[in-house]
């Protein structure tokens, strides 16, 4: 059984549709539309709250969207253990409601990045990589608040769980500033809850999954985590 | 019928890279005394009851649970009977 995606719309999602033809179309999943308005899953076994500027990015972003009916069923869908991957905008959501540990502030450039970055796989125990074969991802971002930051306590804490996923690094997988693209504690990418279930991340795979686009990295993610349903 | 102002700040350990190019600006100007400029936000809003005590508790409430991120900012706020 092809596993079920459920991609979340907010008002000024922008990145709901490339999510939905990656997983549907490239990857051949099923693949569902969620209205923010709706409370129903609709039966989605991996929930993904897209990239965009849900609500203008009004206030602080995901501030409001967290706040949408939707989000309520997500919360629990996640807390019962349910698979919740949120990019981009997504993950600011899932800070913001309190999913995932930290906040994410304005890029250190103040200027809004647009490039292909290189990821490292800093943990394998979890659905997100684990049948990934190589260590080093490259994937685009594109967002003008990326700059995660968290306290030392929480810090020690994603370390001690294992909780970073991704950190970025330079093509030959050096964490350093210059491979930095906007001022991310600790280089931090992409984190997962301490039951690692949940799980944010700023680049954005659903960008880089169709050959005839050129790269194929963010494929990787989707396809371990429908492995994990096929097992 | 009060009206309700909140001021939220940025914790003081928080970066700020707005504040940061703002007092760039500033000694471009030469201001050379500017030091630590932070950006916060103002909002107002009329809280529509009589009853100060609720009145307080809904604007402690919303500046909590949405017009501030407790992990990175602290608010302050004014309450002020109007007719």
């Amino acid at each position: 059984m092809k596993p079920k995606f459920g991609v979340v719309v907010f008002p000024g999602s922008n990145c709901d549709h490339d999510a939905y033809y990656s997983l549907k179309k490239v990857l051949g999943y099923q693949a569902e539309f969620l209205w923010h308005k709706e409370k129903d899953l609709k039966g989605s076994e991996v929930v993904i709250l897209p990239g965009g500027f849900s609500y203008g990015d009004y206030l602080r972003t995901g501030a409001i969207a967290r706040f949408s009916p939707i989000m309520d069923s997500v919360y629990k869908f996640a807390e019962s253990g349910g698979v919740v991957i949120g990019i981009c905008n997504g993950f600011q959501i899932l800070l913001e409601i309190g999913l995932l540990p930290g906040v994410m502030i304005k890029n250190e450039s103040l200027k809004f990045v647009c490039k292909d970055v290189y990821l490292n796989i800093e943990s394998r125990e979890n659905i997100f990589t684990k049948s990934i074969q190589q260590n080093i991802l490259k994937i685009p971002i594109a967002h003008g608040d990326g700059n995660y930051f968290t306290d030392e306590i929480t810090l020690k804490e994603l370390e001690k769980n294992n909780q970073i996923l991704f950190r970025y690094v330079s093509s030959d997988g050096k964490v350093n500033s210059e491979s930095n693209p906007n001022g991310s504690f600790m280089n931090i990418a992409g984190i997962m809850n301490k039951r690692k279930n949940v799980m944010g991340l700023m680049p954005h795979p659903e960008r880089c999954c169709n050959p005839l686009l050129g790269d194929t990295d963010g494929s990787l993610i989707f396809r371990s985590v429908a492995q994990h349903f096929l097992n | 019928m009060f009206k309700a102002t909140v001021i939220i700040k940025r914790r003081p350990k928080i970066l700020d890279p707005q504040g940061k190019a703002v007092e760039q600006g500033a000694k471009l100007l030469g201001f050379n005394n500017v030091k630590q400029t932070r950006i916060g936000k103002y909002i107002e809003f009329f809280v529509d009851t009589t009853d100060k005590k609720l009145a307080e508790n809904e604007v402690r409430e919303y500046s909590e649970k949405l017009l501030s991120n407790p992990i990175m900012e602290d608010f302050v706020y004014t309450l002020e009977e109007v007719i």
